[in-house]
């Protein structure tokens, strides 16, 4: 059995590799104290004898992708600011909040240390002046560790002028969000920390890289991408391409819930753990709750397109699950059983995205609430044969062209790759479809049949209540 | 009702110095506005416009986007019930009839008591730990509607007090650089040179 920590609710340490999560065996991890006495800013002093050219280097050689959603690699952001423009920023993103992920709040409130050194090589190596730490509104816990671990680092001399007695001098300063899903979109971030409401900004021209935070060259990092640093720096990056696969290296820290007997956080080798592994192995999950059978699950997150068993045996690789129909997202996976009522289910995450709409673009605002409203009446039991076609007609309208699906042999389909053609800014209004799209595609006859029984049943039957 | 108080006019020049530009501060000065009311009230954002240098219609065309930002008095607790999917998985639907029927309201709406507002909340990052909710964001994991009267009874017995702030109170630690050691905020068009460290050489 592996160990779990009653301090670190949800996590599983199992025997594997720990890059991330190395100290969450210790009740006091988010301490300074402890995070000294664990090899804590030796990755910080190990950038700091080198020129910052060599830790960018560093970076881009170790291949870190970045674990927010996208997956682009740290090193090659980082060297997209164009030549002379100062000053340049960090923008560190721990606006967690896709549907299924459960990682980077951890992280922040279990070794905000971990973080804030991350922080501080990013910007030693990028030759950024100022450093923002957007923490989720929501995250009360994780606001208080980070405030706690900054202030000490300051006092201990980590941060701010002159750091351990050299010329690098940067500020890390916390600020947070007061609630709101799309402010995790990098550009809508920005807008957010510029004190205004956070939607998205066209791209081109605003690349953060070029055009972000006040106009300057931004770097816009993930919590766990930056928590990687440390070790990375202090390993090597030969030490962190060891691990995983050689276009997925190091590990990733991925959050499997739902209907499963363990649903647990899980620090797992990047690129060769499958999604059977995850689900029905004993060191992860163990099966699917009272041996009951699996439906379907979500592999990347609420915006993620779903996979069936037919897919099980995929690793946790992006360059498989994209043309397999899906993506990885933010490391997050959601399960569901046989006793999973599909069109309810879909309904849960439509209204999620329905709901955090900015208003912006016209196909997520209108398109994603009209997709809330039939599917809510086709999951209440008063809706109509025509309504299913207005789903994928009124999604089509924010997703032309061919929507990503798994390839599924009993219903004679073929995979459609992912990503997708959108009519809108940012991924809001394609994610608001994403569920609806492969639920009907994949299990239409269970909204046929509701709109002809025209009866209310509950999301799942038989809970673990 | 009312305008920042000295003691929090101090703290907000305080979050306005660590940003190159004023107006950043404001959604952290408009949490500030929200723990000293419970509530974001008109006065206090006429008075966060006069501080960070905005119109006051700026300060609400901003702060009326985010969720967590209330207009009018809510309840000393704000009680939100996860309804995404992980959570939907693992009843969260019952979870919240249970509650409406324990509370006697709907959700949306607060007891008459001025207790507890009950509200239907969005993933929250504790899937794992399904069905969750939190309490003036302080989470409960794994809630059973038993679990769920015993939380109520110990938020209206006073029992949990300590833990659990009364709203608008967000994170109970605040950031502080002392002066001696921060680097401060510049203005971008200030700077146009590359930072020192970046001069080829390793810095320690």
């Amino acid at each position: 059995m592996t160990s779990t920590y009653a301090h670190a609710p949800g996590f599983v340490a199992g025997d594997r590799p720990k890059i991330v999560t190395s100290r969450f065996e210790f009740a006091d991890s988010y301490t300074i104290e402890r995070y000294l006495a664990t090899n804590g800013y030796a990755g910080l002093r190990a950038a700091l004898s080198q020129p910052a050219a060599s830790v960018h280097d560093e970076v881009k050689n170790a291949t870190v992708l970045g674990r927010g959603g996208a997956g682009f690699p740290a090193g090659t952001k980082w060297g997209l600011t164009p030549q002379e423009v100062w000053p340049r920023y960090l923008v560190v993103n721990g606006d967690e909040s896709e549907p299924g992920t459960y990682k980077d709040r951890l992280l922040m409130e279990r070794d905000p240390h971990q973080l804030i050194e991350g922080c501080l090589i990013a910007c030693y190596a990028a030759g950024l002046s100022r450093c923002f730490l957007y923490i989720r509104g929501e995250m009360a816990l994780a606001q208080e560790r980070v405030a706690t671990a900054l202030n000490e680092a300051y006092a201990a001399g980590f941060i701010g002028k002159n750091i351990l007695g050299t010329k690098f001098s940067v500020d890390i300063v916390l600020h947070w969000g007061a609630g709101a899903y799309v402010v995790g979109e990098e550009t809508a971030l920005i807008e957010s920390l510029e004190g205004n409401r956070g939607m998205p900004r066209l791209k081109p021209p605003f690349f953060p890289a070029a055009n972000g935070l006040y106009g300057q060259p931004t770097i816009v990092n993930n919590v766990e991408t930056l928590a990687n640093l440390p070790w990375l720096l202090c390993n090597g990056s030969e030490a962190f391409t060891a691990i995983g696969t050689k276009t997925s290296p190091g590990t990733r820290m991925v959050a499997v819930s739902g209907h499963v007997k363990r649903p647990g956080v899980f620090e797992i080798i990047n690129g060769v753990t499958t999604f059977r592994d995850l689900l029905y192995g004993e060191e992860f999950c163990g099966g699917i709750r009272n041996d009951n059978k699996l439906k379907a699950f979500v592999p990347g997150g609420g915006s993620a397109p779903w996979f069936t068993p037919d897919q099980l045996d995929l690793p946790f690789e992006a360059s498989q699950v994209g043309p397999a129909g899906s993506m990885l997202g933010s490391g997050a996976i959601m399960v569901m059983d046989e006793t999973t009522d599909i069109p309810a289910a879909a309904l849960t995450l439509t209204r999620f995205y329905a709901h955090e709409s900015c208003g912006k673009c016209t196909p997520c605002r209108e398109g994603g609430t009209w997709l809330e409203r039939i599917l809510t009446r086709v999951v209440e039991g008063t809706g109509t044969d025509a309504d299913l076609d207005q789903l994928i007609e009124v999604g089509s309208s924010i997703c032309p062209g061919d929507f990503p699906h798994a390839s599924n042999a009993d219903l004679g389909l073929a995979a459609v790759p992912f990503p997708y053609k959108m009519t809108t800014i940012c991924f809001v209004g394609p994610s608001a479809y994403a569920p609806i799209h492969s639920a009907l595609t994949l299990f239409r006859s269970e909204f046929e049949a509701r709109v002809t029984t025209r009866k209310r049943i509950p999301v799942t039957a038989g809970h673990a209540l | 009702m009312s305008r920042l108080t000295d003691a929090n006019v101090a703290i907000a020049y305080e979050i306005i110095g660590r940003y190159p530009r004023p107006k950043s501060a404001l959604i952290p000065i408009l949490h500030l506005a929200q723990e000293q009311d419970g509530y974001v009230a008109q006065d206090s954002m006429k008075h966060i416009a006069e501080l960070v240098g905005v119109t006051s219609a700026e300060v609400f065309g901003t702060a009326s986007f985010y969720e967590m930002f209330k207009f009018e008095p809510v309840g000393k607790y704000l009680l939100n019930i996860c309804g995404t999917l992980s959570c939907a998985l693992m009843g969260s639907e019952e979870l919240m009839h249970h509650a409406e029927k324990r509370l006697g309201i709907k959700a949306g709406s607060t007891t008459p008591d001025g207790l507890i507002t009950l509200e239907h909340a969005e993933c929250q990052a504790a899937c794992t730990e399904a069905p969750c909710l939190q309490v003036n964001y302080r989470y409960r994991f794994k809630m059973t509607p038993a679990e769920l009267d015993t939380l109520i009874d110990d938020l209206a017995g006073g029992k949990l007090a300590d833990e659990i702030p009364s709203h608008g109170v967000l994170a109970m630690v605040r950031q502080h650089i002392p002066a001696e050691r921060g680097v401060g905020a510049v203005a971008p068009e200030e700077v146009n040179e590359s930072p020192e460290w970046l001069n080829g050489k390793s810095a320690l």
